[in-house]
């Protein structure tokens, strides 16, 4: 795409209303005005639900419901925030989501890169094949699969002496697979953009083919690895079902659970509740937005071609 | 300090640490293991491919591949929670779980007959879709463009992407509620009287479609964004010469060149929205009276709630069936994969 400059306003009329407003070809003052008001009104619908969960954590115990609508309530207090760390396990449910995220995500990339490198680079028979089963894989009921995998974790234990329930790795093992076929299909996409001839002309000088994929393709693909470790992670830290089948000591629970637990008490605790959802939602805000910025490359540069 | 202790950290990290050090090397010896068999023994021109793909397919083989068989295995049997132990296997069971699906409620209620479900599966995935590609095409549209706080926009109207699912659907839960949540409070800040969301069929319905859309439009406005930014300007410019109307360059020229990115996306947010158990699951539970289940939510409402095992696996067939039937269809109609296999 080719960005003009932005023109700079002149100074002795800088005000806001210029600075917003600032000349594009095309585009009436009145139209940029309407753009403006538009996506100011939809980023409200996009973070008003979010700003409301952030709202009931601040409510003190008595006011749980109200018909407010102010984000800041009346007797605002952190006291749900100060509970959910003394009175529940939060943090250990926390670090335990954590560890099992950030072991998924860096297993999962790198299972999906190497061989979405193998579907990129060669027609080796079998390749159609596979890679309609990856897709048809996404087709499945995710009911579908829960009785076959909690079966299978569960005879490692009894019959090979490999406990999986209970056990961080039966949750790693069961993630990183099953979130595999998409990774793969989102980096096979990237590959295929990059010129082959960039790993020829470092096999000439030398390079194995494998060195050409680690010294070229791998940094060459940054957005789309960054891509699939957001969707590996995304799905690891927030995942349910299976959580639920395997871990069944409260002090192997990862996050969703515990908030599951929380929600079954007698009274639901909402207002703890709410504050537990703030702080999980801001790290994993934090790294989606720090990473839109490949987002978008990364998601459509396999489709669109040339 | 909420129940993390020392003794707990390094219990944790001495777990996991050997786990991950065990799967690195298990999938080295297995690389390796493949390498000399192909090339040793078979002398085969694709060693390296199959190499790099053979951890990664032996992963999918246990945790995706036998699941599949074994729900196909399933379906041919009568397991129930009456003999969960010893289960029988037959194709009369096969052509009776069959049966069951297409003739009987499938739940508790009348409302849930395999028809009317799908039914609202069709109408839950075309109206999602619909807003979601309206929606996002729009907001796309309108941020790319040079324009003062383009980012924050743009960082803004990511957020309902970024949050995780259960958490979003359970707030969305929360704020139905008649008297308590905004929506309602909002309605009667402008003079209407919302309805009782979650205890009414239709609105129940409507409930739902509006929490999936909410949390669907980033995507889609992410992916087209994407594929207007690889648009050269000076198609547009072209158009803008022979001058082409706002819509007729948008018609003519944007839409033509969007298809390769909307294609597999629409296709992506289909096989997404079908399957979506989440939101229909935690926002209004299928309720009231089954009346906002779709196939996937009946699906797990009816093996796990009701312990049919037999019943369920062959349902799950069926669903599986009628979705890659019509992402087929859509593959072949917009040529979605097209230069996939090349």
């Amino acid at each position: 795409m080719n960005t003009p400059t932005l023109a700079k306003p002149a100074t002795s009329q800088q005000n806001w209303i210029r600075w917003l407003f600032f000349r594009t070809r095309g585009d009436s003052p009145f139209v940029r005005l309407l753009i403006h008001v538009v996506l100011i009104a939809a980023c409200a619908l996009a973070i008003y639900p979010v700003l409301r969960v952030f709202s009931v954590s601040l409510r003190p115990g008595d006011q749980l419901l109200s018909s407010s609508l102010a984000i800041i309530p009346a007797n605002a207090t952190w006291s749900n925030y100060v509970q959910l760390f003394t009175s529940q396990n939060f943090v250990l449910w926390v670090w335990n989501s954590a560890i099992v995220t950030l072991s998924v995500s860096v297993l999962g990339v790198t299972l999906a890169a190497t061989s979405a490198y193998a579907f990129s680079r060669w027609k080796f028979p079998g390749r159609g094949a596979g890679l309609l089963f990856l897709l048809t894989t996404q087709m499945i009921p995710a009911g579908m699969v829960l009785i076959p995998i909690y079966l299978m974790l569960a005879w490692s234990g009894t019959k090979l002496h490999i406990p999986m329930i209970n056990t961080y790795r039966g949750l790693l093992l069961a993630y990183s697979t099953t979130a595999l076929p998409f990774s793969i299909w989102i980096l096979k996409g990237y590959y295929d953009t990059v010129p082959i001839d960039l790993e020829q002309a470092a096999m000439i000088d030398g390079a194995s083919q494998l060195g050409a994929f680690w010294q070229i393709i791998l940094p060459l693909s940054t957005p789309a690895l960054a891509i699939v470790f957001l969707f590996n992670f995304m799905g690891a830290w927030s995942e349910f079902l299976v959580a639920y089948r395997v871990m069944l000591k409260d002090t192997l629970w990862t996050w969703p659970l515990g908030l599951n637990a929380m929600q079954g008490q007698f009274q639901t605790q909402w207002g703890m509740y709410a504050a537990g959802s703030i702080l999980i939602m801001i790290p994993i805000m934090l790294l989606f937005l720090y990473s839109s910025k490949w987002l978008i490359s990364g998601l459509t540069i396999g489709s669109v071609k040339g | 300090m909420g129940g993390l202790t020392l003794p707990i950290v390094t219990d944790s990290l001495k777990s996991v640490i050997p786990v991950l050090l065990i799967f690195i090397v298990g999938a080295v010896v297995l690389e390796l293991v493949t390498y000399f068999i192909l090339s040793k023994v078979f002398r085969s021109r694709y060693v390296l491919p199959y190499t790099l793909l053979a951890p990664a397919a032996v992963g999918l083989a246990a945790f995706v591949g036998w699941p599949i068989i074994f729900n196909v295995i399933v379906a041919f049997s009568n397991w129930r929670l009456a003999n969960l132990l010893n289960p029988s296997f037959g194709v009369g069971y096969f052509v009776n779980n069959i049966k069951a699906v297409f003739t009987g409620p499938l739940l508790n209620t009348p409302d849930s007959g395999f028809f009317i479900m799908f039914g609202r599966t069709i109408l839950w995935t075309v109206v999602n879709l619909v807003f979601h590609v309206v929606g996002g095409m729009a907001l796309a549209l309108l941020l790319n463009r040079q324009m003062r706080l383009r980012g924050l926009y743009r960082t803004l109207l990511i957020v309902p992407w970024a949050i995780p699912q259960t958490i979003a659907a359970l707030v969305w839960h929360g704020e139905f509620h008649q008297q308590y949540g905004f929506v309602n409070l909002m309605l009667a800040r402008i003079g209407i009287q919302g309805p009782a969301w979650l205890s009414d069929g239709t609105w129940a319905f409507v409930a739902v479609c509006i929490t999936n859309i909410w949390l669907g439009i980033p995507f889609m406005m992410v992916v087209i964004l994407g594929g207007l930014q690889s648009i050269a300007g000076e198609y547009l410019e072209a158009a803008e010469i022979d001058g082409a109307s706002w819509w007729q360059s948008f018609r003519n020229v944007t839409l033509p060149l969007l298809q390769p990115v909307i294609g597999p996306a629409v296709a992506l947010g289909t096989i997404w929205t079908f399957n979506n158990i989440n939101v229909i699951f935690l926002v209004t539970g299928g309720g009231p009276s089954e009346q906002t289940n779709i196939l996937v939510t009946g699906l797990y409402n009816a093996a796990f709630g009701f312990s049919k095992y037999g019943f369920g696996a062959a349902f799950s067939l069926i669903i599986f069936a009628i979705l890659f039937a019509i992402v087929a269809v859509w593959v072949r109609m917009s040529g979605a994969l097209q230069g996939v296999y090349e």
